[in-house]
């Protein structure tokens, strides 16, 4: 049988618009169908902007890359009417475990708190992350929403205008030229859009390989996450060992920098090493392998004039955290409600700028984490090894050095604490709620808050009055009431009002915090939202 | 607000002095470095306080 891999998803087809004696301009172009270049085009389409997406390829992704959603883009996932696929195929696991050496040192538990509808993690191949994504696509088109991917359109030349950009693109039937409004460019951590526009993408390489590895076996090691530092089969490097579905599991093995890569992805030599880790006698099949160097770095700034950079293209971070696809998904998340506001003419093109910023402030964050994690699990220097290996044998027998065991800080959405959009402060709430907050989930009744908050503006209030509809300069901020009385968990309580008896919330498309008070206030209110809209 | 207290503070200066090189008796370059190490983080998380923490690198790193 084909994996899924091997099979053209969206093959080519001829677009009338390559038989245009003059460019077509579209509203919206998309380079590449990676899952980042996916969650935009569907995000969009969603909210009626027509969208072309243009990938050099006609599959998805080879072999699989990411293999950890963490609760966040499950969430955004939902929005975009595809989270329940991909968490009833994911593997959900919360219990990691660390050896050193021989010995296993401690384990821990994502312990997720209760009323989230969905997990801390699933396990998905990235392959079955992205064919859903599509699958999504069809079902778009068979709305009626108007969205296509254009498989073997390789871009080749970008022109960036004051208010268009323009591109050339490669076809098997030779080459068109196509016009966009805006253009996003989701192509990859090498993003040829970067390149042909000359821009930076600076940060650090990692000195070291890692062999990555997905076998399949039937084997009955739990579902969690194991981590090894200098385990016996791979002396003085670290390992890892992650469940996927269908029997798939995922290995990557540290393999240091002076290596001949070519030489070690040969089976001959990774099998060997797959066996000391698992095993002689156990059998397995390797569906794919791979060795990469790991970098953490960005660009200066994600937003160009007309051209919009998200996911790999960037940034790129270490995959220890599974902080890559994950805030990728967050980019879009931050990008399509403010792009559709903007190409409506209900927001100022600057409220892009805020995009960039806050997800700048995102990236830098997650390139925070994964260095130091990546630092942790490849000391830099003789005694930066010492250090890491006194933490690790403290851990074994003393609680207070597990906190800084570092084998990858796991994705966590970020909170955008000073963004231009948000207004200061007013309620003497729980921190997890201030401006800025990704909002957290709170099961009420059969239902949870996030699928109620959905994806547009909204006043939640919590035993406070508001009017039901607010409208200010175009945009329509819709009330969602509830009353803490109601909740039985108390999670909405310690999640939204801490010691407060009523509270406010201006709560934005994306689902993070734009104000707080506790009562509504009419002008404050409209403020808050002429601000989250790039107003003022 | 906590200081790193940089007086004397010791009892027994010349005690606890000798237990320190005590640990190390017969250990090799690297053991001993290991126990220094080890040693260095059940201090630092005793005390717990990252201003005085951040202090103490720099006098640290000052004092070579
Ligand atoms: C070993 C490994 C493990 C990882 N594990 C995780 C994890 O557990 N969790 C996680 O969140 N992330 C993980 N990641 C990161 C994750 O794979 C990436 O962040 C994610 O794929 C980025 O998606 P993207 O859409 O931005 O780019 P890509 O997936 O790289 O997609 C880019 C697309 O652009 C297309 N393209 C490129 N050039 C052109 C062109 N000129 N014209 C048209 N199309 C073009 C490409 O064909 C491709 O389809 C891991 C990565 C690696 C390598």
């Amino acid at each position: 049988m084909n994996k899924i891999f091997e099979v053209p998803m969206y093959a080519y087809s001829r677009s009338p618009d390559q038989d245009s004696e003059t460019p077509i301009r579209r509203p919206v172009v998309v380079i590449g169908a990676g899952p980042i270049g996916l969650g935009a085009a569907i995000d969009l389409a969603q909210q009626d902007v027509p969208v072309v997406v243009l990938d050099d390829n006609d599959k998805v992704s080879f072999g699989s890359r990411a293999v950890c959603y963490a609760k966040r883009p499950l969430e955004i996932l939902d929005r975009l009417g595809c989270g329940q696929p991909m968490v009833d195929k994911g593997v959900e696991w919360s219990i990691g475990k660390v050896f050193f050496d021989e010995r296993k040192i401690f384990e821990f538990d994502l312990l997720p708190e209760d009323g989230h509808e969905r997990p801390a993690f699933i396990n998905l191949q990235q392959y079955y992350f992205e064919e859903y994504l599509v699958n999504r696509v069809t079902e778009l088109q068979a709305e009626g929403k108007q969205i296509e991917i254009r498989g073997k359109n390789k871009v080749s030349a970008i022109g960036a205008h004051d208010n268009h950009a323009t591109l050339e693109i490669d076809t098997p039937e030779g080459p068109y030229n196509l016009e966009a409004e805006w253009l996003i460019a989701c192509d990859g951590a090498r993003s040829p859009t970067r390149q042909m526009m000359g821009l930076d993408f600076v940060g650090r390489v990692f000195e070291d390989n890692f062999l990555i590895a997905d076998v399949i076996m039937e084997a009955d090691f739990p579902t969690e996450r194991w981590f090894w530092f200098d385990p016996p089969f791979n002396k003085g490097q670290s390992a890892l060992l992650h469940k996927q579905p269908d029997n798939v599991w995922r290995i990557d093995l540290q393999l240091g920098w002076d290596i001949d890569k070519e030489e070690e992805k040969k089976p001959e030599n990774v099998i060997p090493r797959l066996k000391a880790m698992l095993g002689e006698d156990v059998e397995f099949e390797l569906e794919w392998v791979s060795i990469y160097t790991f970098q953490c770095r960005r660009m200066e700034k994600f937003r160009h004039g007309r051209v919009l950079f998200a996911g790999d293209s960037a940034h790129q971070v270490s995959p220890f955290g599974a902080r890559g696809a994950n805030s990728g998904l967050q980019d879009t998340d931050n990008l399509a409600w403010k792009l559709k506001l903007v190409i409506d003419g209900k927001a100022p093109e600057a409220l892009l700028d805020s995009y960039s910023q806050e997800r700048v402030h995102g990236a830098e964050e997650n390139i925070l984490n994964s260095s130091r994690s990546t630092d942790f699990i490849t000391p830099k220097s003789d005694m930066s090894r010492i250090l890491r290996d006194a933490v690790l044998d403290l851990a074994e027998t003393h609680d207070f050095a597990r906190p800084l065991v570092n084998a990858g800080r796991l994705s966590v959405p970020c909170t955008y604490d000073g963004s231009a959009l948000n207004m200061a402060d007013a309620l003497d709430g729980p921190e997890c709620t201030r401006p800025g907050s990704p909002c957290p989930d709170v099961k009420l009744g059969d239902d949870f808050l996030l699928r109620q908050l959905g994806g547009e503006f909204t006043l939640l209030t919590i035993d406070a009055d508001a009017p039901d509809l607010i409208e200010e300069d175009g945009i329509e901020v819709t009330r969602l009431a509830l009353s803490a009385k109601e909740d039985t968990t108390g999670a909405l309580k310690a999640r939204y009002l801490g010691d407060e008896p009523s509270a406010v919330y201006l709560i934005r498309p994306d689902q993070h915090v734009a104000a707080r008070r506790p009562s509504f206030d009419e002008n404050l209110f409209r403020a808050a939202i002429r601000r989250a809209t790039g107003k003022e | 607000m906590s200081d790193l207290n940089l007086q004397p503070n010791i009892p027994g200066a010349d005690d606890f002095y000798a237990g320190l090189l005590a640990a190390h008796d017969g250990l090799s370059k690297e053991d001993s470095d290991a126990l220094n190490a080890r040693l260095l983080l059940v201090l630092a998380n005793h005390i717990g306080d990252r201003a005085v923490l951040d202090n103490a690198i720099a006098v640290a790193k000052a004092s070579a």
